[in-house]
């Protein structure tokens, strides 16, 4: 069955079996190593993209319920060669170890802070709950959340909206 | 299909410096330099980067090993200026290439951002065996440093016949070579070698001891040496840009997932390949004895593959092992399969006959797993009779030697070509990962990519020993402690070594039985100055021997978390019983002794007083009074070597009374590990560790019936989360060496010692905490709960 994907403002066409997860077009069809295999599951957050607006765990969605809608993977983030202010962030803190489950850390932190701008410590731990690191690199996320969130709202206009992916 | 592969950004930035110039045409035609002219080649077929590569399967091969002895191999220096270095190590997100880039910058005065680092593909790196033992900077460090000074001393020899005046009346600075009596006369690195060979051999009867006839630098001369520049690796890793060996595509390559026995222990009696036939792109089904696998064309139809094969197993006659309810109980009963003669001193009978005071505990620690985020995996290509694996393992070296064995082909048709991967914190099963790869792909005749699902890598992961250790400790009339006795029970028998082609996974398997290595207990590492002392160390095993998922392996500091439990919980207990400050109690047991080689009471001393110092810690003992708040703080010590690295922690805590569930509010860290190369990348590394620490203390813990491993994905093998960080972590870089500015100061391991002592550390706050003393790990809600409960807190 052909499914057009928009993904990271391209459309790509892919002839697939419905219910495959969406983790396995994106990198084995399209070629996108952002959104990895951690569990299969839908616990644990490494496959994370963003729908709609959304952070989704792409290992346990079907490809055709996300047929036409606009899906972000880690690759999307940055727009015209700037990265996003979460990507910066996470470099200025040098937030990585192994770097794996980043995608999931990274990608949720761009929805919480959506909906979030200016989170709490509380608001940040219970936003990036799900998102779990075997490297435990949580202080240094959390950190680097902050760090980004400052610097996104000075960039705002006084009403403005911050505009994501 | 969108078929490619990128190789590490590094590298092709390495590669971007030759390309299209006649020095690489010289590279690749020069015969009797392996590294220069095999990594080229290597890169451009690992590199099937669009059309016209993609096409290329692997090339033939050999593969011969990179010669250690000669500077080419360790160094090449560009027509613009720039260097690349190349370390047969590889880097698990600690920073260590970031540091090997510093060194060896350091040593060959160039800038820092004007270098580049390859590590640990077999073909284009020296053998320096991956990585281990938290001994990259320690042991393989120093070669680094020599050879990229040797770099510098040869550089400036060409630039002295260049300018006709002696190497003496040159200064180098940032890869520019000037002479001094004028300075209008200069030359830069890539001027004098650019593009081309060294032709220096160097000498050194093994790789660590390889060595040119220049000397390094003292240590106040070094200035990239001890800054913090930012890694390399973390930007590719925060825009998707790098590709990880989890992401290796060649041409024509299939998918395969592996089917465990449900039973430990089980015998495979048939396959039914009828029933995943009609499964479309299905290729194969694999199986070698116990071994059974499928591959197909696409991956999310091998993993359809894998849950709808029909397979008839034979259970085992008797249980594998107890249930992990009764593991300790077991481990207790079970006959030792290892004692040696315990280490005496003294004659602690008598001391602790005579003490005032007894005081007697048992600690007990679970199996515990390395659970990577992301299953094992590894990628092999089988064309033109050679092989190709690309793997995140990280001693890739003895992935190919062992692979080479196993398959039964020449060593030097095989490689392996090392990527980024999930953590690798010691013996993952990213080893096994390798080994199937291969051999999927040579059954198959065509490339192949293997991951573990999540039940696998939980369940199958190679587990750090289990743990009983009972200690008896004797206090004088003064509190002084006169006598410990320590025996500890690590279920350990049938431990691994890594990539050995008899005892991986596959190989098990298949029927393979070699003897098992049997290892050790260890005891509990401190300078403590205690006149009469017992060690006995028993090693058990458990019922099933081989094919089993509790098979032991090396996990971020093997036995160090269990044993360090058990001996600072209870050097914790003696100062309560002695009614001593517990930080107190520990600088009295390190004060008087007249043995201090290698300064290491002083920097025992030091370092506990740091970290005493950052805490801001009241003397008191332990417990404080529990009054009737919901929310119990407390705060507890913890202090170890691992080698020659000291580590001190302090853990201050909060326990809800209500639900037992313990928060690590604050973590401070005194950390003496001799020279730091990176302190922000230290600073990373330590708190890493400690929060890994963290998740062993309070969550992780391999739980079994009698016939399976139970804990298969996060909710039944949970892990720390976010909402547990500490609110504040501090970390204090000691230096307790009376010279710090010698100019030798050595450099220790600090990858792995700091996840040593926090377990100990949170079980002592807890105790002051509560006044309740946990002896089992982990601290989980209900455990603590129930203790808290029968203690009436």
């Amino acid at each position: 069955m052909s499914i057009t994907l928009k993904v990271n403002g391209r459309a790509h066409a892919v002839d697939v079996d419905p219910s495959t997860p969406l983790l396995y077009i994106l990198r084995n069809d399209l070629g996108l190593q952002g959104p990895r295999f951690g569990c299969g599951l839908g616990q644990c957050g490494a496959c994370t993209v963003i729908v709609e607006g959304k952070a989704i765990r792409s290992c346990v969605t079907p490809t055709s319920t996300v047929a036409g809608s606009e899906i972000t993977t880690l690759e999307g983030l940055a727009q015209g060669g700037t990265l996003h202010p979460l990507q910066q962030a996470w470099i200025d803190e040098q937030v990585p170890q192994c770097g794996f489950c980043q995608n999931g850390q990274l990608m949720n932190a761009v929805v919480l802070l959506d909906r979030v701008p200016n989170p709490t410590d509380a608001q940040i731990r219970e936003g990036m709950n799900g998102i779990l690191c075997r490297c435990m690199t949580y202080y240094r996320v959390q950190a680097a959340i902050k760090r980004a969130s400052t610097v996104m709202s000075a960039a705002l206009p006084a009403s403005g909206e911050e505009v994501v992916a | 299909m969108t078929t490619f592969t990128k190789i590490p950004r590094q590298v092709e930035d390495a590669m971007g410096k030759w390309s299209g110039s006649t020095s690489r045409r010289n590279f690749l035609k020069s015969s009797g330099l392996l590294v220069v002219s095999f990594s080229a080649a290597a890169i451009a077929s690992a590199n099937p980067l669009g059309g016209e590569a993609a096409a290329a399967a692997q090339a033939a091969g050999p593969y011969p090993d990179p010669d250690f002895r000669q500077l080419d191999s360790w160094v090449v220096i560009h027509e613009d200026g720039t260097a690349t270095f190349y370390v047969g190590k590889t880097d698990g997100g600690q920073g260590t290439g970031t540091a090997f880039r510093q060194m060896m910058s350091d040593e060959l005065d160039i800038a820092f951002d004007k270098t580049s680092l390859v590590m640990g593909s077999t073909d284009i790196t020296v053998d320096q065996g991956g990585s281990g033992g938290s001994d990259a900077i320690e042991v393989d460090g120093p070669p680094a440093r020599r050879v990229a000074a040797e770099a510098r001393r040869v550089l400036l020899e060409l630039a002295s016949a260049r300018f006709g005046v002696p190497p003496g009346q040159l200064a180098v600075s940032e890869g520019v070579v000037t002479v001094r009596t004028d300075p209008s006369k200069k030359v830069t690195y890539g001027e004098l070698i650019g593009g081309r060979r060294f032709n220096v051999s160097l000498t050194g009867a093994n790789i660590n001891a390889t060595a040119g006839l220049a000397n390094v630098k003292s240590v106040p001369e070094l200035k990239i040496v001890g800054t913090s520049p930012q890694r390399h690796d973390i930007p590719a890793k925060v825009d998707g840009s790098l590709t990880w060996a989890v992401d290796a595509k060649v041409p024509g390559m299939v998918h395969a997932r592996n089917v465990r026995p449900p039973v430990a222990g089980a015998k495979l009696l048939g396959v039914d390949e009828s029933s995943v036939r009609s499964i479309p792109g299905f290729i194969k089904v694999v199986s070698k004895g116990n071994y059974l696998a499928v591959v197909c064309e696409r991956e999310e139809d091998a993993i359809k593959a894998s849950r709808q094969l029909k397979a008839e197993w034979e259970k085992p006659a008797t249980p594998p092992f107890p249930t992990s309810d009764d593991l300790y109980d077991y481990m207790r009963r079970a006959t030792p399969t290892s004692s040696p003669a315990p280490n005496v001193v003294g004659n602690p009978e008598a001391a602790l006959a005579g003490a005032a005071k007894v005081v007697e505990a048992e600690y007990e620690f679970p199996f515990q797993g390395h659970t990577a985020i992301g299953p094992a995996h590894g990628a092999a290509d089988p064309s033109n009779g050679q092989m190709t694996i690309w793997s995140n393992d990280m001693k890739s070296y003895g992935l190919r030697t062992g692979v080479a064995d196993f398959l039964e082909m020449p060593r030097d048709r095989v490689r392996v070509v090392w990527m980024e991967g999930p953590q690798v914190y010691g013996r993952t099963a990213a080893d096994d990962a390798g080994f199937e790869a291969a051999f999927l792909a040579k059954e198959v005749g065509r490339p192949v990519r293997v991951q573990w699902m999540r039940h696998e890598e939980t369940a199958w992961d190679t587990k750090s020993p289990a743990y009983t250790c009972k200690l008896r400790g004797g206090l004088d009339a003064q509190g002084n402690l006169v006598a410990l006795e320590y025996e500890a029970r690590a279920a350990d028998h049938n431990h691994l070594g890594y990539n050995e082609p008899d005892t991986v996974l596959i190989a098990q398997l298949m029927g393979k039985r070699p003897a098992p290595a049997s290892g050790g207990a260890a005891a509990p590492s401190d300078m403590y100055a205690i006149p009469n002392r017992r060690r006995a160390l028993h090693v058990v095993g458990m019922p099933l021997v081989w094919e089993t998922p509790l098979r032991t392996g090396n996990l971020r500091d093997p036995n160090g978390p269990q044993v360090t439990f058990a001996g600072e919980s209870f050097i914790d207990e003696l100062a309560a019983a002695a009614k001593a400050d517990p930080v107190e109690f520990r600088l009295r047991l390190l004060t008087g002794a007249a043995d201090d080689s290698e300064f290491r009471r002083a920097r025992s001393i030091a370092s506990i007083k740091a970290a005493a110092e950052a805490y801001g810690w009241d003397s008191r003992p332990s417990p404080k009074p529990v009054g009737r708040q919901t929310i119990l703080t407390g705060r507890g010590i913890s202090y170890c070597f691992r080698g020659r690295t000291v580590v001190v922690q302090i853990a201050e805590v909060e326990v809800n009374r209500e639900t037992g569930h313990v928060w690590v509010k604050r973590l401070v860290c005194a950390h003496d590990c001799g020279l730091v190369i990176n302190p922000e990348g230290l600073r990373r590394t330590l708190e890493g560790n400690m929060l890994h620490s963290m998740s062993r203390a309070l969550y992780e813990e391999v739980r079994f019936d009698a016939e399976k491993v139970t804990s298969v994905d996060w909710r039944t093998h949970p892990t720390l989360t976010h909402a547990d960080a500490p609110a504040r972590i501090d970390i204090v870089m000691v230096n307790g060496d009376p010279n710090p500015n010698r100019p030798d100061l050595p450099h220790y391991g600090a990858g792995e010692a700091a996840i040593r002592p926090t377990v100990a550390a949170i079980a002592n706050a807890i105790y002051d905490a509560t006044g309740v003393r946990l002896r089992r790990v982990p601290f989980r809600d209900d455990r603590v709960l129930a203790a808290l409960k029968a203690a009436r807190v």
